[in-house]
């Protein structure tokens, strides 16, 4: 079910930027007559440590696409995101910041 | 033999409340009472800021008028010194609360994600920095919704 993930994270001035995309459904219940199927939680982690936690809701849009920012960083730091969804799937994919 | 069905027993109520708590445990981060409140004030409470104070250090970035409202793109940033969390909710839409993120050390208060908006609506954001919270709100034009599909 838990389709690819993509993301790339590239330098800024004193930041980097993280851009990830997901492929989920997202579905709402009005969609689906009160069987929602959405994300629910997602980390962002930083070298092996997490800086940022979301909980989202069905309101985000099918296949979501978050943008992130990080204090400073270096080339190769090590960015990893999953997600957790309200039907217990779960996903991650990581890369070095480039 | 007594002692054996006793054994038996307590291996399987191990087991049981293993398979209990694992999805109890692994979906424990949501706030489901704030996501599920229908009106935006509910959903602050459950978040536990019932009010917070206008502020200029909110910045929201999103379309004046969304032609799509099943993807619309809003892009937050707080300048408030030491903000932790950043909440998005979307005044109009059947449950408002649509994220909410928490920021630790090493990130800084910014995200851009795509929402769905069911009507025209104010944005609401709502920011913790030091324990006081703070909220900024624009309102977005929809013209197509976003929620039925």
């Amino acid at each position: 079910m838990a389709g690819p993930m993509k993301m790339r994270a590239t330098l800024g001035s004193g930041y980097t930027d993280v851009r990830v995309l997901m492929t989920h459904p997202m579905a709402t219940e009005q969609q689906t007559k009160g069987q929602p199927h959405f994300i629910q939680n997602l980390t962002v982690k930083l070298n092996g440590k997490t800086v940022i936690e979301g909980e989202i809701s069905q309101a985000v849009s099918r296949n979501p696409v978050f943008s992130f920012r990080l204090k400073g960083g270096a080339k190769g730091d090590k960015i990893e995101v999953s997600w957790l969804d309200n039907k217990g799937d779960t996903n991650r994919t990581e890369t070095a910041v480039a | 033999m007594m002692q054996k069905r006793r054994g038996l027993l307590h291996a399987a109520g191990a087991l049981l409340a293993a398979a209990l708590l694992k999805p109890v445990a692994a979906l424990a981060a949501w706030n489901k009472a704030a996501f599920s409140s229908k009106s935006s004030a509910d959903a602050m409470k459950s978040l536990g800021t019932p009010s917070a104070d206008a502020s200029g250090g909110i910045v929201i970035e999103a379309p004046q008028i969304a032609e799509n409202g099943a993807v619309v793109p809003i892009e937050i940033t707080s300048s408030i010194p030491g903000t932790t969390s950043l909440a998005v909710l979307v005044e109009r839409n059947p449950y408002p609360l649509v994220a909410k993120f928490d920021f630790m050390e090493g990130a800084l208060p910014f995200v851009k994600i795509n929402a769905k908006m069911g009507e025209t609506s104010d944005v609401r954001v709502i920011a913790t920095a030091g324990g006081k919270h703070y909220q900024a709100t624009k309102e977005i034009k929809v013209t197509i919704g976003g929620c039925g599909g």
